[in-house]
């Protein structure tokens, strides 16, 4: 991958040269929170940022997107409104780059999903490090370093940023500059090499996953689901923040006295009751207990299954947000201990 | 993975949810509730060329309540019109029921695995449906009796409350005549009388039967009860399960292995299914 050094005092100019690829989006204040937004000026990025509330899917699967108008005569016509949008998503984490390429391959397969890839092949994605907090557990999630899903990532280096061009889209950014990126030195790899040494020794979390689909398997049965279900209040604040929960909801309609209507899909999460209730009334998960597990079921063995790795990434973005304290890395750590119970 | 900055998004040609438009040729009433649909695609291309497997389902839009999963009951060797037979029991299905011929509706699909044809091939075919289940079973039973030198014995066994429950009852009846299928129809109970076919329990026809479960596969379609009862039979019988083939229903709102609302386990209802053979089905969990 081609690798260059962007000095620090040229990131400003870097950010000003960016706006001719798109609107600049980043991470700024709200509150005590952080959000992706777009920038009013550049000063308002926070590149230190432990997290953001939501992740950057919101870019690409909108919480409510209309799909179709329905009219009378010509039926169900595609809303493409709002997908010329070039955006450029400016400090990303790893764990959130992960999620995006975990969505782009559930948005691909045998049904691509047009709405999807016409909103992400319209952002740019630009990476920049990150330095674990309380909540992070990428590194166990091995979502803490990504080799693809952005044009470029930056490596701070304290007076200068380490730089990946991961695209050709990337490597137009870099040249439009004409000249701020220089080669890299020998001493910008060793410093390279100290600082990612350095952020490996601080995550506080960490979690096992090698092996972990077959301890889900056969703690199925296991008492902490009921626990769990007994103290998730199904507020599916975990889904909404999920950088790779991706379920979503289809609601028809109408236009008061016409028959012109439209079509929108609104973000959905497994612990809402009605995620798996069928005309009629069954619900193949009538139990909030039944729905808990399901979702860590599907995240932590159903996608190693279909996928080859897990879909979750370690953000910490749940454990942030669930009211009743649902910690997915204190989950796997009693699911092992009962493991390791049974087995001595 | 992006595209140069200038790319433009990509047209909306094969945009997999675009419903397509279709018209309600005739709607024929089975038992009140629940009727069959025969559509029509309003493109003659689109009529010409749709082709199922039988097991497959598509997703049917009702302009203003929305869109539902249903399954093909017409055979793909029937092919110019679809045959949807549709239970009122929800708000897309009671606005369906609302509409009259020549009325628009909205297809997309055809969706999910289907039945194994080329499988089944050269076996016998062992067709057990309860209730509704015979919905999706009837485009497999006129797969195998349009193709009828492909397959080895062919069985039905259906079986409804009442003979007033009965879906496709009059068509049922006189394939009872037919002497390459053994059709056993079975009603729970006969509260008005006259109906000349078996009274009793749908498992109880498989006593009345010669099986070879080596050489033949089994398609079950019902309500959860029939799964209980038929598949510990069929187990009984010798059946090897992965020659046990289910039919089942999640709910769905896509059909293409997006929204997440049919997942069971790893799997996906409407890609990997909705046909799963009973050693997928316990292998995931929460399926039966």
């Amino acid at each position: 991958m081609k690798t260059l050094v962007l000095p620090r005092e040229h990131l400003d100019f870097f950010a000003s040269v960016l706006q001719q690829f798109g609107e600049i989006h980043g991470p700024v204040a709200q509150g005590e929170h952080f959000v992706f937004r777009r920038l009013r000026r550049w000063s308002e990025i926070r590149l230190d940022y432990p997290r953001t509330l939501l992740p950057p899917k919101k870019y690409f699967l909108p919480p409510r997107e209309c799909l179709f108008h329905y009219q009378r005569k010509n039926g169900y016509v595609p809303v493409l409104s709002d997908m010329e949008r070039r955006i450029v998503l400016f400090g990303v984490h790893a764990c959130d780059i992960y999620g995006i390429n975990i969505l782009d391959q559930v948005f691909a397969g045998k049904y691509p999903d047009p709405y999807y890839q016409a909103r992400r092949r319209n952002v740019a994605v630009i990476g920049i490090d990150c330095v674990p907090d309380e909540h992070c557990f990428c590194r166990s999630m091995r979502a803490d370093f990504v080799s693809t899903g952005f044009d470029l990532f930056l490596k701070d280096l304290g007076d200068r940023f380490l730089t990946f061009v991961g695209t050709a889209l990337g490597d137009d950014m870099v040249l439009a500059t004409g000249g701020l990126f220089r080669p890299v030195a020998r001493e910008d790899i060793a410093e390279y090499k100290r600082r990612s040494a350095e952020r490996r020794d601080a995550f506080r979390l960490d979690a096992e996953i090698r092996d972990l689909p077959e301890i889900f398997e056969m703690e199925y049965d296991s008492a902490l689901w009921e626990e769990l279900g007994a103290r998730c209040v199904g507020c599916g604040a975990c889904s909404m923040v999920c950088p790779t929960c991706y379920c979503y909801d289809v609601q028809d309609d109408v236009a008061l006295g016409t028959l012109e209507g439209s079509r929108s899909r609104t973000w959905d999460s497994c612990l809402f009751t009605s995620h798996a209730v069928v005309a009629g009334g069954e619900n193949f998960r009538a139990s909030r207990a039944s729905r808990v597990k399901f979702r860590f079921y599907h995240k932590q063995r159903g996608f190693v299954a279909e996928y080859g790795r897990p879909s979750c990434v370690g953000c910490g973005r749940c454990l942030e947000a669930c009211p009743a304290g649902i910690d997915i890395v204190q989950i796997i750590e009693r699911l092992r201990e009962v493991q390791h119970a049974v087995a001595s | 993975m992006l595209l140069q900055a200038d790319a433009r998004h990509p047209v909306m040609a094969a945009n997999p949810y675009q419903p397509l438009r279709a018209h309600i040729v005739r709607s024929q009433v089975l038992v009140p509730d629940t009727h069959l649909f025969t559509l029509r695609f309003a493109s003659e291309r689109m009529a010409a060329e749709f082709r199922h497997r039988p097991g497959q389902f598509v997703m049917l839009s009702v302009p203003g309540a929305g869109e539902a999963p249903i399954s093909i009951s017409s055979s793909p060797t029937r092919p110019e019109v679809l045959e949807l037979c549709v239970r009122r029991v929800g708000r897309v299905t009671a606005a369906l029921h609302r509409l009259r011929p020549n009325d628009v509706v909205g297809v997309r699909g055809p969706y999910g695995n289907g039945f194994p044809v080329e499988v089944l091939e050269g076996n016998d075919v062992l067709l057990i449906a309860g209730g509704l289940g015979m919905a999706p079973l009837r485009s497999l039973l006129w797969y195998t009796l349009d193709a009828r030198v492909r397959f080895a014995a062919i069985t039905l066994l259906y079986g409804a409350r009442t003979p007033k429950d009965m879906l496709f009852r009059d068509e049922l009846v006189s394939l009872a005549d037919r002497p390459d299928l053994s059709c056993l129809l079975t009603v729970d109970r006969d509260p008005d009388g006259g109906w000349a076919h078996t009274i009793g329990l749908l498992p109880s026809l498989l006593d009345r039967i010669r099986i070879v479960p080596a050489t033949t596969y089994a398609a079950v379609c019902g309500p959860p009860i029939v799964y209980r009862f038929v598949l510990e039979r069929l187990l009984a019988l010798g059946f090897s399960k992965d020659r046990i083939l289910m039919s089942l229903e999640r709910r769905m709102k896509c059909g293409v292995g997006k929204c997440g609302h049919c997942s069971v386990g790893y799997k996906y209802t409407c890609l990997h299914g909705p046909i799963f053979t009973y050693w997928d089905a316990i292998n995931l969990p929460e399926l039966v």
